[in-house]
């Protein structure tokens, strides 16, 4: 069902007799869930966009690509940098605005400036009982009321369809240099990465590729002049681990780390979220794994033989464990999601029950079935 | 403002009650004496008072706990309480209700200077977690002006904010994990040193919920680099109109100053007559900050001035050293202190976009005059986030009546141009009835049921946020 308006989306989901899978795009789809396929694609188009004050309102169904060329024609951009997931996935189709917050998409940049949610202003959803409802706002500070336009992002679809959203944008930096490094091990590339993220020169991206050929990476953006200074300053900070290579324009290597370019072939692919000093040895608990880490060691990708429980391997950590990619037995076998502790998972289930009570959207994707009432 | 009437049934069992919880306490943690809960009866939005039944200081996130499940248990409603510095309200007791202070848990509990995180007790200042850290070169961002006193628990309540936010955000862009007590007394743990939490984002529910889902006992925050050096400029202007498009066309170059300051005519001249800053006296005045090494500084201000220039200002004062560039700020900072010696003052916290500032200016105006109360402005103007200081005689029967009327209408004004009632300093009782004009009854009645589910007998801070008439059944319900 491909609804045009938010009143008709309303009304599709007021008259639901089953289950409903939401699709934006359908790029993302690494979730289990089931249902006859809703989707948002007919919202499409930008509400408001204001320049001057750093502002977008657009419907959830309009394509990525279409907001990216609209900002890039003003010099700003999406800040956080969300994944493109196709190559990752082998989907098809044009990612889309709802899909992205829905799913709380961030790339390389959510070190520095945030994560999608961090960028979310405000949205209008519909519930699971049809009703039309809208949280946040256009403006940059808001603290009217509980702040349901965050507990949106990042809830995969579950607890409403997301017909609206407002952004905060940033312009795009001027100039960037990326330092980087061949062959540390993944310990000491991430005592690297920390050393550059605690120094005052505003790194934007902190990644270290350990599949195939090791690499280290460092970002720095802004004006021009900044840019190099900062960069002659961190290879100094940065000299024990090595002598930097200083890359004038790196944009394809950070789309391919945005993207996990270096884990796209075969096997499950896990993404870890741990305390970034923890990564290496994370990553070593689980064999035969490949690794790329991102967010300074504190994202840490994983591609594994078909099957791996990576939760099992990891053991007790600060963090979690999501799967991304793997066949569908194996996403119902270890579940996408890891499952909350007990008493966080009342509350999750509690709210479901309040914003879907008939549990009817993308039912079994973050909560095993029993667990949604 | 209404307060709903206290159960005179959970009053007249206060020495019961308060037995109950001084027996499986530490002694010294429960405070029932009149005179001494008085200290407790108001916070900041001193204009209202009332003490409560009792207060309770616990130590531990353990004894939080135990507080908790008794009331529970008990059936007492609980206001949870960070430094009291609430502008809106939002730690103003009833009579029926215990006072849950957390400003015992202060301690560091862990810094993390790897990963970029502390944890500390909520209790402990917002200023002094930037102390536990700054001679590691580090800080804790969000700057709320009263963070030499405000708590951490407060600042989370109500998602505080701060001058510095254009860059840094406010709490919830800087909050990684909790330790949440829920009203039945669970101790949940949520998020950590990491970046994204598991599950859903309850940080993001938590944070800027005024107290009324759980009562947060330790934090883990981010702490961030402390940048070489920082330096402003002050660039006065004709109109609020020139202002306002000066700060647009920053904006759009590219540069991200880490604060956009704005003041108004009226706030210029008490704060001259106060701190005599050196300040002209124009419509508008602006103070930009940039950060990074001196050559950075440079290459920002020159583009900011460029800008300022094509505006014909009537003033633009460069800062070449450390003296200069407080002097730039002692007008800003000491503007509250300023209003407040005019009379007595209301501050408000509405957030417009930035486009509608000469409109709102403008209109603000126009409602002073015709209320014929005074209204100076001081806000953040990179974010919208507006601050009307309404001065008015507390003792002149009627005026404080007037001086709210006001206030409601100017808080209206900020969400018919596409705003919100609050910013930075939440609801609290101040704004809890204007909700109705931000909100439709079905997007209110979502949010408590939020509420519902973290507090199903809508014991904590219960009369807070939502107007009272459409939480009343709730309320009524769980009495």
């Amino acid at each position: 069902m491909g609804p045009g308006t938010e009143e008709e989306l309303a009304q599709i989901v007021a008259e639901a007799a089953g289950p409903l899978r939401i699709v934006g795009g359908g790029t993302r789809s690494f979730g289990v869930a089931q249902g006859e396929e809703l989707s948002t694609a007919g919202l499409s188009g930008v509400t408001l966009y204001e320049p001057g004050a750093l502002t977008l309102v657009v419907q959830a169904g309009t394509p990525l690509a279409e907001v990216d060329a609209l900002l890039a024609d003003e010099g700003q951009a999406l800040p956080f940098e969300p994944m493109d997931h196709r190559g990752l996935l082998g989907t098809q189709g044009a990612p889309t605005i709802g899909g992205m917050v829905a799913a709380n998409v961030s790339g390389p940049r959510r070190i520095s400036v945030g994560a999608c949610r961090d960028f979310l202003l405000g949205v209008r959803f519909v519930d699971g009982a049809g009703r039309v409802l809208k949280n946040g706002g256009r403006v940059m500070k808001n603290v009217t009321g509980y702040d349901l336009a965050r507990l949106m992002a990042g809830s995969h679809g579950t607890l409403g369809v997301l017909t609206e959203v407002s952004l905060k944008v940033l312009p795009v930096a001027r100039a960037s240099a990326t330092l980087a490094l061949d062959g540390l091990e993944a310990a000491r590339a991430v005592a690297a990465l920390s050393r550059a993220l605690g120094s005052p020169f505003e790194v934007s991206g902190a990644a270290h590729v350990a599949a195939g050929q090791a690499r280290t990476l460092i970002r720095l953006e802004g004006f021009a002049a900044s840019v190099n200074y900062r960069a002659e300053r961190l290879c100094a900070v940065l000299a024990e681990f090595g002598d930097w290579q200083v890359l004038p324009d790196a944009i394809d290597i950070w789309r391919d780390v945005r993207d996990v370019k270096a884990l796209q072939a075969d096997g499950d692919v896990w993404r870890v979220s741990a305390r970034p000093s923890d990564g290496p040895a994370l990553a070593a608990r689980v064999p035969g794994a490949d690794a790329m880490f991102d967010w300074g060691g504190g994202l840490i990708w994983l591609r594994v033989p078909e099957g791996t429980d990576v939760r099992a391997a990891l053991g007790q950590f600060d963090g979690h464990a999501t799967l991304v990619r793997a066949g569908q037995e194996t996403r119902v076998r270890l579940g996408v999601f890891a499952q909350p502790a007990p008493s966080l998972a009342l509350i999750e289930a509690g709210l479901r029950a309040r914003f879907d009570p008939r549990g009817i959207f993308n039912a079994g994707l973050m909560a095993p079935p029993e667990r949604t009432i | 403002m209404e307060m709903p009437t206290p159960n005179a049934e959970t009053v007249a069992r206060k020495a019961q009650i308060v037995a109950r919880l001084a027996a499986a306490l530490p002694p010294g943690t429960i405070i029932s004496d009149i005179a001494e809960t008085r200290a407790y009866e108001c916070d900041a939005l001193s204009a209202y008072r009332c003490a409560p039944l009792a207060v309770a200081l616990p130590r531990t996130t353990d004894e939080v706990a135990t507080v908790l499940r008794l009331c529970h248990e008990m059936r007492v409603p609980v206001v949870p309480r960070g430094a009291g510095t609430s502008l809106a309200g939002g730690s103003l007791p009833t009579a029926d209700s215990v006072v849950l202070g957390i400003a015992r848990l202060n301690e560091v509990l862990e810094t993390d200077l790897a990963n970029r995180a502390i944890r500390v007790g909520s209790g402990r200042t917002n200023l002094s977690v930037t102390g536990a850290v700054e001679q590691d070169g580090f800080f804790y961002a969000p700057d709320p002006s009263s963070q030499l006193a405000c708590a951490i628990a407060g600042n989370i309540a109500m998602n505080s904010g701060g001058a510095h936010c254009l860059k840094y955000g406010v709490t919830t862009n800087n909050l990684l994990g909790v330790t949440l007590v829920t009203m039945d007394g669970t101790v949940h743990e949520i998020g950590g040193a990491y970046l994204d939490a598991g599950g859903l984002d309850l940080l993001a529910l938590i944070c800027g919920s005024e107290g009324q889902l759980g009562v947060v006992t330790e934090a883990t925050l981010r702490i961030l680099p402390k940048p070489e050096g920082a330096r402003p400029v002050l660039i006065g202007y004709a109109s609020s109109e020139v202002a306002g498009a000066c700060v647009s066309d920053i904006i759009k170059a590219g540069v991200l100053p880490v604060a956009i300051e704005f003041m108004d005519r009226p706030c210029i001249r008490a704060t001259e007559a106060f701190a005599h800053a050196g300040y002209p006296d124009c419509e508008a005045l602006l103070i930009v900050e940039v950060e990074g090494s001196p050559a950075e500084i440079d290459e920002q201000l020159e583009i900011i001035l460029e800008i300022a220039r094509r505006h014909n200002p009537i003033e633009l004062r460069e800062s070449a050293s450390e003296e200069e560039a407080a002097r730039i700020w002692l007008g800003r900072k000491s503007a509250f202190g300023a209003m407040g010696q005019m009379g007595d003052y209301m501050c408000l916290d509405g957030t417009i976009p930035v486009s509608q500032l000469p409109f709102v200016l403008r209109r603000i105006g126009e409602m002073s005059d015709e209320f014929g109360l005074q209204v100076g402005n001081v806000f953040h103007a990179g974010d919208g986030n507006m601050h009307p200081l309404i001065i008015y005689d507390a003792n002149t029967p009627g005026e404080q009546e007037k001086c709210e009327a006001l206030g409601a209408e100017i808080l209206k004004l900020c969400v018919e141009v596409g705003g919100c009632l609050t910013g930075e300093h939440g609801v609290g009782i101040e704004k809890r009835d204007l909700m109705d004009y931000q909100f439709t009854p079905e997007d209110l009645d979502m949010q408590m049921a939020v509420k519902d589910v973290f507090d199903p007998g809508w014991l904590l801070n219960p009369a807070k946020v939502f107007p009272l008439a459409q939480s009343a059944a709730r309320r009524m319900a769980a009495q």
